[in-house]
Order: structure tokens, then C-alpha cells, then sequence
């Protein structure tokens, strides 16, 4: 968490230090040249199966990546690399696993929906849409038993919002006080069906609301303001106050999977948003702004392309798994 | 340095596609994500996109060019104050393939599966002194010694609080725990399993108790996709020690959405373990195994046993074997293999076949997965026949897997077609009478051990 004020003051947020922002600059370009190549990658046929990419919401994750300490856990959907690298897991780890190698977290069983972190204190990677969003419930409740003053933030998106174990879990979280962040994505289009012919439900930060669960509506595009957000949710949280709802309107520039033409939105709104509302560069030109000179930039630039290059490298190079691993980890042995 | 730009698989089936328009063309600069070009798939037609900055070099395939292959070079992308001469080294000197080739081998020959080994040593020791209990006590005593054993339990579920449990199986645990550890939630499977999941991925250990096994279906994507296949797809790193339980298949004049065996849903599932006791030794072995356990087990109880009572032993270090059948009957004509209440429905039928002067070995399951074959093979290379009594249904069930075994395994020695006796194949009635009529009885089983006698 960042305590320093600087120069950088936005009305819509809180200060950030210079190297706060070096730092989530640094991790959403991460972030955004690790899903390049992973799209690349992809397109050469080194990933299979599924691949859905995080390039245009990198603000969400890393914003409230800021406010998490050791300890805190969480959880997403197979929307799941950026959250995977925020939590502190290794690029070439993530890439490997994406190329099904041996290398990978999953030692390639488990692609690039399904990877875990019992280090990281990252829970996955889940296929199923709504499912984390029990199961990180899960979490929270395993902090509070414990005793910790540990926070589970669950990311869904607003596609997964119609399902009903969402409610069920709210319910659960605020009988039992759960120190539960839920993070909703709202990037506007559960695969191809735009939210307004989703949801009934206009405001979804309204959500948690016949549950009496706090929550915030925050621009996802904006560092400055998920920070701000994520740290009245994580205070709230650690305080034992119970959940705490974040709707972040936020939007994905690729498809829903690789495979996805998106012929159900215009390629003029998807251009606008990146020429106006990108988050790397909205933080850029404050960055600037605040006197951080140009040449910052490029060393990260430089830097972040090196780790990708190398992550690439291993995912490449680390050998498929053994013809062993099939018959490895269906039980643990007693 | 110069980059090329090749031909993307643009789904997970991908192999070729058509060119169908050039967005940018040499000359032109590009920025990442900026579109370049269209291609036509046989599913769609998909835009390619810049991964790099540059300008385009040269374009190596002209529009409308068809099947294409994935990999293939399409155009040539210069990095900032190159000259189009780096074109033709980088087409050159780069094989474009290189590195994009993954060798596909067949995988390992699963082969026959073999019964799993287990330590023989609990279930053939000798526990000692028994006293009288219900398999209701027996199981409410499981999971008090095994809540006192270890923090990391608790119990959680419709009514197992202040109302004791529906079943009264929970009876006393809110006293001794307090509300931490045994824990009422609302009617909500779906979220409390999903959240006992999640609980349990962290290392906690939870007793999910469905009010009965019917309720479970609401919860069973955590069971079966959460529970049972993170430890596979973690590489090994999270695994989910919990228990699942609760009365499962027919009780009495309660219907079709009440009256049914999940044995066959559970047990076909790789990463779940699934136990089903018929005594209350059953009972408490296995349920204090099953939470002990480090995997995702199943305890399917069964509510008219509740009630009945068996003599148990009184060691608080009693425990069972997840895996392990026990021949509860000797015999030498036919083996009957049951599991549940349809151990004592076996049992009755032996009695009856004994009076006829045949003799029947009695196997209780205990075990559904892992399936204890070996004593099952063990016993048919013994009697000659085998007769597998189920409540559940007939298609896809435990008794068609029991069946399988013994012909793949003991083929040889077999002096009949194997035999299952199974619920009828319809919802169950409501009627007194009808409901009689479609769960099996020991006349059932004796008429199948008659028939094979005369064949």
C-alpha cells in the first residue's frame, strides 16, 4: 500500500508515489506484452484449446494488487493469466503452462484455464463461470476460521453475475461476515452477449444490495481510482466489517477467446476505447505529467520485453510432460 | 531486427485458412493490436492483429490466397529504421516453423486397471470389545472423535446445529464444538458446497452434510469439477480434503425425488473416493477414514438404517480401510456382492439359499471407488457364480462394473453369466404397493442364484 502523497494528485483518486506508479506501469505492461505473446504463441499453435486474453483490463488486477499483502488469496475465472502474474507467479511458469510443458505451474495438466499457486495463495484458474465465485467465498470463510485478518478477493465477470450461486454466495458471506472482496469485470460482453441483453439488473454494483453488501461502481480503466476503491475495500475487509462489492466497468480490446471473431461489437468501439480509455497509457501521461521522465518508460519497455521474450523461451524449450504424469495426482496418497 | 508474421491458428482446430484481404500493406506502419489483414477460417472470418510495432516490410501472400497453412510466413515486419533490404535476410536466414512444431506421441496404454492396494491391517485386525449401537450413534460418534482429534474439522449443513440434524445424526455436536465448528446454513447447496470447497483447497477439512444425497445434485459441479480435479489440474499443489454425506437411495413413501442411489453418479468420477456402509461398524470405520482422508470422499448413508443397531467395536482407535470389501457370509456355491442396506437384503437371501442346502458368500462393498476387485475376483474364482444386489438402478451401475470385473477377471472360472439384481428402472412410486414392487427383496436374489444353478 501506498502512503507517500506526490505531485501525481488526481481528483478521482489518491496520490501515488512515483515508484507506486513505476511499479503498476511496470505490472500492467507486464501484464499486456505477457498476453501478446501468449496471443502470438497461440496463433503458431504453441497454445491449444482455450486462450482468453486480459489486454484492456491490466488496471483492475494490478490496482488492486497494490492493496494485497502476504497471505491474501484469490481467484478468478479462465480469464486468468494477469491475476496469475499480479499474485507473484512467474512469467515463465504461466507460459509454460499455457504451451502444456513440463515447466508449467500445472506441470501441463492443467492449461492455461486451469493454474494454481498454493505459494502464491492463487486459487485458480476456473472453468466453470461462477464457480470461483463459491469457492472463494470458501476462502474468506477459511480466513475467518482461522482467525487471520487475511482478505479473499473473488474476481468474476458481469456474465457470470447471472448465476445463482453468486447470490447464494452473498448470502453466505454476509450472515457470516466473510472478509470477502468481490470483484466483479464488468468488461460489457459475456463472450458475445452484451450486457444489456444480459442482466435486468442495470447497475451492477447494486448487486449485493438486499444482502446489505458495501460496494463501490469504479472506473476499471483507471489505476488511480481501482486503487482508491480497493483500498476502502480491503480496509473494510481486514476490519471484519463482512464483504465488500466492486463493480469495475472496465473492457477487453480482444475477443472472448482466442477463437472469437467479436462480430457483436463495433471495431470503432473497441478503437475508441483504446485510443481514449487505456489504462497503461491514462497512467503513462499522469506519469509524465508528475515529471517522470521519458526514458523511465523505456527501460521498463525494455525490461518487461526481455521477461516475455525469456518466459516465451522456456514455454518453448521446457520439455513435455513425462508419460508418467498421466497416472500422477488423481488422489493424494494417504 | 526484423520479425515475420506467419499465419495464426485462429482456433483450437485451425489448420489452414484463406487470405482474404490485406488491411495494411508494405510501407504502412502498424502499432500492436492494430488490425493487418482478414482470413477466412472455415468457421468465421477473423482479424489478425500487430503484436509488435513496425512497419510492414512485405507482404509474402496475395489476397485471396487459400489454404494456407497455420505457420505459414505472410508478410515481414520491420522494427523502427530498418530498410526493406532486412526483408529478404530474415526470409532467408528464419525457418519459420521452427519451434512451432510439438511432437504428439500416444499416450501411455492405460491397460487393465489394477485393485488398489491398500493396508489390509485395519480391516482384518481385530477391534475387540463391541457394544450395541445404531449406525446413527455410530456416525455421530465418527465425527465427534474426529472433531476432537483435529481443529481443521468442522461440520456444516442444513440443520446440523440448533435442530441436531434432521436425521438427528448431528446430536450433541453444537453442545461440545459450539457454533465455529458445527455450523446451520441456509437452504443454499449450491453456495455452502462451493464455499466448503473453497474452505477445503486452503486445507481445512469439512463435513458437508446434505440433508439427503438427493440435494446434492444441486451442488454437483463444486463435487465433481471443484472437488474432485483440482489436485489433477494443480500439478499436485491443492488438493481438497473434505467429505460429502448424508442418506442416500429409497427411504419410504417419500417419491421419486427422494427414493434414489447416487452410487453410480460418484463412483464414476476419477479424483472422489465413495464409501457406503451398511453396519454402524461400517458407519464409524469409514466415516472417521473419509475424514482423515486427504481426498474428496462420498459417504453414502442410508436413512432406514439409522435406526437399526450392530454390534461396534468400543476402541477409540477404531477405524476402517477406504477400499477394503468384507465377506460378511461365507460360502462356496455363489458370491453376492452388496453394498448399503442391500448387504442385509443379501444376507436374508443367503439364509433362504442355505435352506435349499446352497451356499452363498456375502461380500459387503464398504468401498465403492477405489472397488475392492480383489476380493471380489478372489471370491468368484471360489464359488463359481456371481450376483451383484444393488438398490440403484440397472443402466451404467455398480452392479454392471461388479459384473465386468468378474468376466474380465475371472472369466475362466465362471460356471454362469454373472447376475444383477437392481432397483427397477423407473422414478420411484409413491403407492405402498407399487413402491414395494420396485426395490429389491431377498426372493429376487434367490430367483437370479436359482436361475444360474440351472443353467
Amino acid at each position: 500500500m501506498d502512503e507517500t502523497p506526490s505531485a501525481s494528485g488526481r481528483s478521482n483518486g489518491p496520490a501515488l508515489s512515483p515508484e507506486t506508479m513505476k511499479r503498476a506501469y511496470r505490472d500492467m505492461l507486464l501484464v499486456r506484452r505477457f498476453e501478446e505473446k501468449a496471443g502470438q504463441l497461440y496463433g503458431m499453435g504453441l497454445i491449444g484449446g482455450f486462450c482468453h486474453l486480459y489486454i484492456g483490463q491490466e488496471a483492475v488486477v494490478v490496482g488492486i494488487g497494490l492493496n494485497m499483502k502476504q497471505g491474501d488469496k484469490s481467484i478468478t475465472s479462465y480469464r486468468d493469466h494477469g491475476q496469475m502474474l499480479v499474485a507473484g507467479m512467474t512469467p515463465r511458469g504461466v507460459m509454460a503452462e499455457l504451451t502444456g510443458r513440463s515447466g508449467g505451474y500445472s506441470r501441463g495438466k492443467g492449461g492455461s484455464m486451469h493454474m494454481f499457486s498454493r505459494e502464491k495463495e492463487f486459487y485458480g484458474g476456473h472453468g466453470i463461470v461462477g464457480a470461483q465465485v463459491a469457492l472463494g467465498t470458501g476462502l474468506a470463510f477459511a480466513n475467518k476460521y482461522r482467525g487471520t485478518d487475511e482478505v479473499s478477493i473473488v474476481y468474476f465477470g458481469e456474465g457470470a453475475s447471472a448465476q445463482g450461486q453468486v447470490y447464494e454466495s452473498f448470502n453466505l458471506a454476509a450472515l457470516h461476515k466473510l472478509p470477502c472482496i468481490y470483484v466483479i469485470e464488468n468488461n460489457r460482453y459475456g463472450m458475445g452477449t452484451s450486457i444489456e441483453r444480459a442482466s435486468a439488473s442495470k447497475d451492477l454494483s447494486r448487486n449485493g444490495e438486499p444482502w446489505g453488501i458495501a460496494s463501490r461502481k469504479v472506473d476499471g480503466m483507471d489505476i488511480f481510482a481501482v486503487h482508491e476503491a480497493a483500498q476502502e475495500a480491503v480496509e473494510y475487509c481486514r476490519a471484519g466489517k463482512g464483504p465488500f462489492l466492486l463493480e469495475m466497468e472496465t473492457y477487453r480490446y480482444r475477443g472472448h477467446s482466442m477463437s472469437d471473431p467479436a462480430k457483436y461489437r463495433q471495431r470503432s468501439e473497441v478503437e475508441e476505447m483504446r485510443r481514449t480509455r487505456d489504462p497503461i497509457e491514462t497512467l503513462k501521461a499522469e506519469m509524465l505529467r508528475s515529471g517522470i521522465e521519458e526514458s523511465v518508460f523505456k527501460d521498463i519497455e525494455t525490461d518487461v520485453k526481455a521477461i516475455v521474450a525469456d518466459a516465451a523461451e522456456f514455454a518453448q524449450t521446457s520439455p513435455e510432460p513425462d508419460h508418467s504424469e498421466l497416472w500422477t495426482d488423481i488422489l493424494v496418497e494417504a | 531486427m526484423a520479425s515475420l508474421i506467419l499465419m495464426p491458428a485462429l482456433s483450437p482446430t485451425m489448420t489452414e485458412g484463406t487470405l482474404a484481404r490485406w488491411v495494411k500493406t508494405a510501407g504502412e506502419a502498424v502499432s500492436a493490436g492494430d488490425v493487418i489483414a482478414e482470413i477466412e477460417t472455415d468457421k468465421a472470418t477473423m482479424e489478425v492483429e500487430a503484436v509488435d510495432e513496425g512497419v510492414i516490410g512485405k507482404t509474402l501472400v496475395a489476397e485471396g490466397t487459400q489454404n494456407i497453412a497455420v505457420n505459414t510466413t505472410i508478410a515481414v515486419l520491420l522494427a523502427e529504421g530498418e530498410d526493406a533490404s532486412a526483408v529478404d535476410t530474415v526470409t532467408r536466414s528464419a525457418d519459420p516453423a521452427a519451434g512451432a512444431s510439438v511432437a504428439i506421441e500416444t499416450p501411455a496404454d492405460p491397460g487393465i486397471v489394477e485393485a488398489p492396494e491398500v493396508a489390509q491391517a485395519e480391516n482384518d485386525r481385530d477391534w475387540g470389545e463391541t457394544s450395541e449401537i445404531t449406525v446413527r450413534q455410530a456416525l455421530r460418534d465418527a465425527m465427534a472423535a474426529e472433531l476432537r482429534r483435529d481443529e481443521d474439522v468442522f461440520l456444516i449443513g442444513e440443520e446440523v446445529a440448533q435442530y441436531q440434524g434432521a436425521y438427528k445424526v448431528s446430536q450433541g455436536l453444537l453442545d461440545e464444538f459450539g457454533e465455529k465448528r458445527v455450523i446451520d446454513t441456509p437452504i443454499t447447496e449450491h453456495g455452502f458446497t462451493g464455499m466448503a470447497v473453497g474452505a477445503a483447497l486452503t486445507g481445512l477439512k469439512p463435513i458437508v452434510e446434505f440433508m439427503t444425497m438427493n440435494f446434492s445434485l444441486q451442488a454437483v459441479d463444486h463435487i465433481i469439477n471443484s472437488a474432485a480435479k483440482t489436485l489433477y489440474m494443480s500439478g499436485g499443489q491443492m488438493g481438497c480434503p473434505i467429505v460429502f454425506r448424508g442418506p442416500n437411495g429409497a427411504a419410504a413413501r417419500v417419491g421419486a425425488q427422494h427414493s434414489q442411489c447416487f452410487a453410480s453418479w460418484f463412483a464414476h468420477i476419477p479424483g472422489l473416493k465413495v464409501v457406503a456402509p451398511w453396519s454402524s461398524a461400517d458407519a464409524k470405520g469409514l466415516l472417521r477414514a473419509a475424514i482423515r482422508d486427504p481426498n474428496p470422499v462420498i459417504v453414502l448413508e442410508n436413512e432406514i438404517l439409522y435406526g437399526q443397531k450392530f454390534p461396534c467395536p468400543v476402541d477409540e482407535d477404531f477405524i476402517l480401510p477406504i477400499g477394503r470389501a468384507k465377506i460378511e457370509r461365507e460360502g462356496t456355491d455363489v458370491t453376492l456382492v452388496a453394498f448399503s442396506i442391500m448387504v442385509g437384503v443379501a444376507l436374508e437371501a443367503a439364509a433362504l439359499l442355505a435352506e435349499e442346502g446352497i451356499s452363498a458368500e456375502v461380500i459387503n462393498l464398504r468401498s465403492i471407488r477405489p472397488l475392492d476387485t480383489e476380493t471380489i475376483v478372489r471370491s468368484v474364482k471360489k464359488t463359481n457364480r456371481i450376483v451383484s444386489v444393488e438398490e440403484g438402478w440397472p443402466v451404467a451401475g455398480i452392479g454392471a462394473e461388479i459384473c465386468t470385473v468378474a468376466v474380465e477377471q475371472a472369466f475362466d472360472w465362471l460356471d454362469a453369466p454373472p447376475a444383477r439384481v437392481c432397483g427397477l428402472d423407473l422414478p420411484m412410486p409413491y403407492a405402498a404397493n407399487l413402491e414395494k414392487l420396485a426395490l429389491p427383496k431377498p426372493e429376487w436374489v434367490v430367483d437370479a442364484v436359482r436361475k444360474q444353478l440351472r443353467d
